[in-house]
């Protein structure tokens, strides 16, 4: 049996669970049997009747004041419940911010590992494989976990298809699952969450976007991409790491940690493109890589490639758009 | 306040890295090695809170001997001793094997704090702090980006949450955090640093790590298909770049 853990928030389910859904769904038909998708929260029936409308074996309910606002805590102790009670084959986490705070501790009190941030599902003559990026999506490994059920996976952004998911051909029984949880053993206390001082540029709204990454080098080097962007009547924006040493503002980043942008053309200069920077720019509808290393992950969602020194590309670039 | 903190060597970044011979792993004997860039900061944080509040900053790094020089490279940037947990084994191993031997080594040590990076550059299974704290029995927050010291037994910390959203969360201490990059900026290890890291401790561990154990596996590792089919532009740089523009204005008209 699959148990999905769906992920809600103000009782939407969000996308990437869906995509947890169409993964399991793919794995049911390679022999892991049934899904049960286990909602939790506070008041989470409109998000339980959503789902119980895709082809699900059943949906299971965990509603428990102590489950809102989430603690890793608190969703540790409910999830082990289920899973002690279900017994499931694997467990399937869509990989957010919230799963990567409590996932692992689940899978730890079962004695196992999470498989974390997987592309995709292959069989092998082993059973099957979860396939999952590693050195920054420089490779892809095909993993085999070992040992007694249940494993745990969780499933990366854009993995699937949110729309691909499978409709059942009646409604999926909703079951309430009741659980003992007591606040007093829920050792964060969590505030509300808030935005940092409204943010100045929003990328998301950009026709045109050139990235910049670690490729760069030097901040004193910056202005030979600002002078592209100026001439493509572009936005700037870069990948994480030049965020981080503060050498662009925090609101300039795309990334699972910064905007999602879906422009016209994007450039990515110097950027390696490992998969926390694809998912945010993957959706863009024309992308150009310039980098030194062929091998570089960008080139894989590039519609366009220059090998090259971007010191030299670059201002090519920029002249070319001046003829 | 006594602060761990879990340190990680990995490839160098710019090292151009081959599958190898097993076709399971990288070929990395010749390879130069650095810091995983989430555990600089973690460091980093760690110094930062020992010169504010005081007490003591351990560095642990669980590896081959080759990992010594992250742990020499700690100690420089100012940590006072160092753990090294020793086995060949530890360099695939999955991250509950890790986990084990990371948290058998901290427990005695009883720190107040333990931090680590989010995740790995070369695995990237982003869970080895988070499976620490489960096995230390201590709270946990993940993706922090600030760190308070809120009375004796309590931290506020500032997690980060999708989308541009942050959350304040308060836990009781021991605690485990793992740092997100960009928390601070990184220091570099000056020559009066390097010089006293020779005189400082490196304690070392040697534990029994049972390969047939370990419950993932990579199978088969390789360089990713291509989503997309990219057309490659050739040429010096100018004549690539007069092409580019070509086919971006006429062949896409993205401007």
């Amino acid at each position: 049996m699959i148990l999905v853990v769906a992920e809600q928030r103000e009782g939407v389910m969000n996308r990437v669970s869906w995509e947890a859904v169409v993964a399991a769904q793919e794995m049911a038909v390679q022999g892991f049997g049934p899904i049960k998708v286990v909602v939790m929260g506070s008041t989470v029936a409109g998000v339980a009747d959503e789902v119980a409308a895709a082809e699900v074996a059943e949906v299971l309910v965990l509603d428990h004041p102590a489950l809102e606002p989430y603690t890793s805590d608190g969703f540790v102790r409910a999830l082990s419940q289920v899973v002690d009670a279900e017994n499931p084959d694997v467990v399937v986490f869509p990989h957010t911010y919230q799963t990567r705070d409590y996932a692992a501790t689940l899978a730890t009190r079962n004695q196992r590992t999470l498989v974390t941030d997987c592309i995709g599902i292959k069989s092998g003559p082993d059973g099957v494989l979860f396939v999952r990026p590693m050195f920054q999506g420089k490779f892809v490994a095909d993993v085999a976990v070992r040992g007694p059920v249940p494993h745990f996976v969780s499933f990366q952004i854009a993995a699937y298809r949110a729309d691909a998911v499978a409709r059942g051909v009646a409604i999926a029984p909703t079951r309430r699952v009741e659980i003992a949880l007591d606040v007093a053993n829920i050792r964060q206390r969590p505030e509300a969450p808030f935005k940092e001082a409204k943010q100045a540029v929003d990328l998301t709204q950009a026709e045109r976007i050139v990235a910049v990454g670690r490729g760069i080098k030097e901040q004193e080097h910056l202005p030979v991409i600002q002078k592209l962007a100026q001439a493509l009547g572009a936005e700037v924006a870069a990948s994480r790491p030049i965020c981080d040493t503060g050498w662009l503002p925090m609101d300039r980043q795309v990334g699972s940690s910064g905007q999602t942008v879906a422009p016209k053309l994007y450039l990515a200069i110097g950027i390696s493109g490992a998969i926390q920077h694809l998912v945010g720019m993957k959706g863009a509808r024309t992308i150009v890589a310039v980098n030194k290393d062929p091998d570089a992950p960008i080139f894989e969602v590039a519609d366009y490639g220059i090998v090259g020194d971007l010191f030299e590309v670059v201002p090519a670039l920029t002249a070319a758009l001046g003829d | 306040m006594k602060i761990a903190v879990c340190i990680k060597q990995v490839v160098t970044r710019d090292w151009p890295l081959r599958v190898d011979e097993t076709g399971q792993w990288v070929r990395d004997r010749d390879a130069s090695f650095e810091m995983n860039e989430p555990d600089a900061y973690a460091l980093e944080e760690a110094l930062r809170l020992k010169e504010r509040h005081g007490g003591e900053v351990v560095v642990c790094s669980a590896g081959p001997s080759r990992v010594s020089q992250v742990l020499r490279e700690a100690l420089a940037r100012g940590a006072d001793r160092a753990i090294h947990v020793e086995s060949d084994a530890l360099a695939t191993a999955d991250t509950l094997t890790v986990g084990k031997v990371l948290a058998d080594a901290l427990r005695g040590e009883a720190p107040d704090l333990v931090l680590t990076g989010l995740q790995s550059d070369d695995q990237g299974f982003g869970q080895t702090g988070v499976v620490v704290a489960e096995l230390l029995r201590i709270a946990h927050s993940t993706i922090i980006m600030e760190v308070q010291i809120s009375g004796e037994d309590h931290i506020r910390v500032k997690r980060e949450l999708e989308g541009g959203w942050f959350q304040w969360v308060v836990m009781p201490t021991p605690a485990l955090l793992t740092i997100q990059s960009g928390i601070n900026q990184l220091r570099y290890a000056t020559l009066r640093g390097i010089m006293a890291a020779k005189k400082k401790e490196v304690r070392k561990v040697e534990p029994e790590v049972a390969t047939g154990e370990f419950s993932q596996v990579v199978v088969d590792l390789y360089v990713p298909e291509k989503g997309k089919k990219t057309r490659f532009i050739e040429g010096s740089s100018t004549e690539a770049a007069r092409e580019l523009v070509r086919a971006l204005r006429e062949d896409v008209s993205v401007f």
